[in-house]
């Protein structure tokens, strides 16, 4: 065939290097109202559940057996079974009906009927339903902080000038397994010094995660991943129930923590029993809610090439985030892993959630070059931290980053490059040089730090871990190297792992520790001139009208 | 004291022993022509998917995979759809010079490696657990018909690793020798400077679809509770 000029052009476009599949019912390539999905159903039997989305007590799988058992409110299930879907679509987006008279019906439902009320939704009214069914007020986001070399000093400036720019929570995880509880501290560490109260995790193979935490030097976890099939979960040694279990072993050492799922996943390990993405996520969110967990990552999260591949996956994704808050629970909307090559399907991708505002509109902004994130990229990065504090002033809207100044940032990256120099040497690690300290606090990445050797500091790591060191040790090491208040931070962190406070749905600590979650902060969305305005929180809103690089028209010097 | 043997407790051990090492101590040809008429028909899978199946001659099943006692084996398992139901990676890499490379960066550092083909499971992680607990020397290596590639070590929690290789489309041929490598040198009790982590950030984006369909495709061969099948490799 004799090419077309202009189809040649638009073939070279980054959007054609994106994967994009049709749908297929019967392995789940469908994003939602699949062919096979059940239809909603429940009966009732002295207080017991009977039959669940068209199945029979006795023909329940482990997920509806879970589910059966704990994960609706049986009190008002009769009721809310029996109001039409449309109606409760309708009151989603109604700004007459409040948030809690809705929660009243969707804490009730079956997953199958969940399903059923977000299939109604179009995109716009999902911003709209999002907007007033997130649980905390004020919208905030969380960031990943890593590097394919795992340089603990890199980890401790990026991290530091995360916390500058805003994030309340940050993640990160290893390039090499082994060097866990040394990102874990130098994260925690980093934060501390850019701000107090940011909380920091450690992602990596769930019982050593648990021990970090056990020793301090986490302070809440997120990567504990359910799946809407039962064998997704067996595939990994796992059931619903080993996963309740674990995160009441969070809850009781005061640690904070949330679940993970999201759509694709059950496609991508090859189980999805042929059902669609957003019915098999209905399962994971209400697994979640089943355990008592409080809150949620979803929407495609590491799997977002799936949903973002079948048609109307991107609003599957919007829809589970929605279907996560109707459950009460705190959601970090995803946004967090490389989603295109194009520039506009990347701000597509965010766009509901940012402009909405979630508990944490993404749950992984990389705040390293994408090159360095060994979440394996996320949907945007430092590099386009301008991009985005620019929309945020343009549309007044709080997407949780705040600019910063240089020198600012040169600052605190050197502050935490040398506190977390300061941790090394008090534990007993292998040196942090003052050279390395100037590499990290002029870095973007870590092609400009020194080389470290990275066989001695894992074996630091494994032996910091059967030394039995603490989080009590890091703050001696910080507090007997003059850092007394980072060591006061991290001492006060500790504190509120005793305290609690935190575990409440959707918490985040402001720098003086106060607690922000959906009880002291509860969202009150009505409509207009109610719930959280941009402009009406008047510090936040001076910081992302100052952009530095703005001119000035009252003192131009021409 | 007493010194009471059972004579066929003796017996059946030194089989045991005697049948682990004609295993173990098979060595991995890579001139012999001579295997070439041998057929995996005898270990085939007793799934629906037999059809999927087409044995290849490099690629030999000889027999369930038993635990091996030498120390200097490295333990490679391979997933379901190996070599005989999909023959290349994601980046169309022969499934057979993936292998090589692997084998000859084990050898290359004067240990055996052994090829084993997971059943059970199509989970990179848990496919290398199964060989970790075959390896004389407690180190697996573990492939996944996409790419995906994982080094464990017996002691290590299942989703826990030693080196793990999570995006497949940035694994090339001296990526898998530099694995096979790296995996001996654990073997040996070193501590190897791990194979240099290559993060490229759209490879999600490119490759996830074809990753899910590929995934479909090794877990539909998936036989729950079937053993492992010992795998004589020639190479020519």
């Amino acid at each position: 065939m004799k090419r077309q000029k202009r189809f040649e052009k638009l073939e070279k476009r980054p959007v054609h290097l994106d994967g994009f599949v049709k749908e297929w019912d019967d392995e789940g390539l469908v994003a939602l109202e699949g062919k096979n999905d059940p239809k909603p159903s429940i009966k009732l039997e002295n207080g017991e559940i009977t039959e669940l989305d068209g199945k029979k007590k006795e023909d329940f799988d482990l997920i509806d057996k879970y589910i059966a058992e704990y994960g609706l409110n049986l009190d008002n299930a009769e009721m809310a079974m029996n109001t039409d879907s449309l109606k409760i679509a309708h009151m989603l987006v109604d700004p007459n009906v409040s948030r809690s008279e809705i929660i009243k019906y969707t804490t009730a439902i079956t997953p199958a009927k969940a399903e059923e009320v977000i299939s109604k939704l179009n995109f716009g009214e999902m911003i709209v339903a999002v907007q007033k069914m997130r649980p905390r007020r004020t919208p905030a986001t969380q960031c990943h902080i890593t590097n394919t070399l795992d340089n603990p000093v890199e980890i401790a400036a990026d991290a530091a000038e995360a916390a500058l720019r805003g994030f309340p929570e940050q993640e990160t995880t290893t390039a090499i397994a082994r060097y866990a509880p040394m990102n874990a501290i130098s994260i925690m560490v980093g934060s501390q010094t850019g701000r107090p109260g940011v909380i920091t995790q450690c992602s990596v193979e769930e019982s050593e995660e648990l021990s970090l935490g056990m020793r301090g030097f986490t302070a809440y976890a997120e990567t504990i991943s359910v799946y809407g099939t039962d064998r997704v979960f067996t595939d990994g040694d796992d059931t619903p129930w080993s996963k309740g279990f674990l995160a009441s072993c969070y809850a009781s050492r005061g640690l904070k923590m949330r679940f993970t799922s999201g759509a694709g996943s059950e496609v991508m390990m090859g189980y999805t029993e042929g059902k669609s993405m957003l019915y098999l996520e209905a399962r994971c969110i209400f697994i979640t809610k089943a355990s008592g967990v409080q809150g949620l990552q979803n929407g495609g999260v590491s799997c977002i090439g799936i949903p973002g591949a079948v048609p109307g996956g991107i609003r599957e994704v919007l829809g589970e985030n929605l279907m996560c808050m109707m459950m009460d629970i705190e959601c970090a909307s995803g946004c967090d892993q490389a989603f295109s090559h194009s520039d506009i399907r990347r701000t597509e991708r965010m766009i509901g959630q940012f402009i909405a505002g979630t508990d944490y509109i993404s749950s992984g902004y990389a705040a390293e070059e994408n090159r360095d994130n060994t979440f394996a990229g996320s949907n945007m990065d430092v590099l386009d931290y301008d991009d985005y504090c620019a929309m945020e002033r343009d549309l007044a809207v709080n997407g949780g980053i705040l600019p910063i100044h240089e020198e600012d940032a040169i600052k605190i990256r050197n502050k935490a490059a040398k506190a977390i120099q300061a941790v090394f040497d008090g534990l007993g690690l292998p040196a942090i040089t003052d050279e390395e300290v100037e590499a990290a606090t002029y870095a973007s990445n870590s092609d400009d730090m020194p080389k470290r050797d990275m066989v001695q500091d894992m074996k630091a790591a494994q032996d910091l871990m059967d030394r039995g060191i603490t989080v009590s040790d890091i703050i001696k090491a910080l507090h007997d190297h003059g850092f007394n208040d980072v060591a006061q931070a991290v001492l006060a962190l500790a504190q509120q792992k005793v305290c609690g406070d935190y575990l409440q749905t959707s918490a985040i600590f402001d720098k003086n520790w106060h607690c922000i979650s959906a009880i002291d902060n509860p969202n009150d969305y009505q409509g207009p001139g109610t719930g959280y305005r941009l402009w009406e929180d008047k510090d936040t809103w001076d910081k992302i009208k100052d952009i530095p690089w703005a001119m000035d028209p009252q003192h131009m010097d021409f | 004291m007493s010194q009471e043997i059972d004579e066929t407790l003796l017996r059946s051990i030194i089989k045991d022993v005697i049948g682990e090492m004609k295993n173990t101590d098979t060595p991995i040809s890579f001139n012999d022509s001579g295997n070439s008429a041998a057929t995996a028909t005898q270990a085939a899978p007793s799934s629906s998917q037999t059809s999927d199946i087409k044995p290849v001659d490099w690629f030999k099943h000889v027999g369930v995979a038993k635990p091996g006692l030498s120390k200097d084996e490295v333990v490679i398992a391979v997933a379901p759809a190996f070599a005989e139901v999909l023959t290349r990676t994601m980046t169309k890499l022969p499934h057979k010079d993936v292998l090589r490379q692997v084998i000859a960066g084990i050898e290359e550092e004067g240990l055996k490696a052994r090829v084993v083909k997971v059943y059970r499971t199509s989970d990179v992680s848990f496919c290398s657990v199964d060989a970790d607990q075959l390896s004389g020397s407690g180190i697996s290596v573990a492939i996944q018909s996409k790419g995906t590639a994982i080094i464990h070590q017996k002691d290590q929690e299942p989703l826990s690793n030693l080196e793990l290789f999570p995006q497949a489309p940035v694994l090339t041929l001296d990526t898998y020798r530099a694995i096979g490598k790296n995996a001996a040198q654990y073997a040996k009790g070193m501590s190897p400077n791990p194979v240099p982590t290559v993060n490229d950030q759209m490879a999600r984006v490119q490759y996830q679809a074809l990753s899910a369909l590929m995934h479909i495709q090794e877990t539909k061969q998936v036989v729950p509770g079937k053993p492992s099948d010992e795998i004589q490799v020639s190479f020519n």
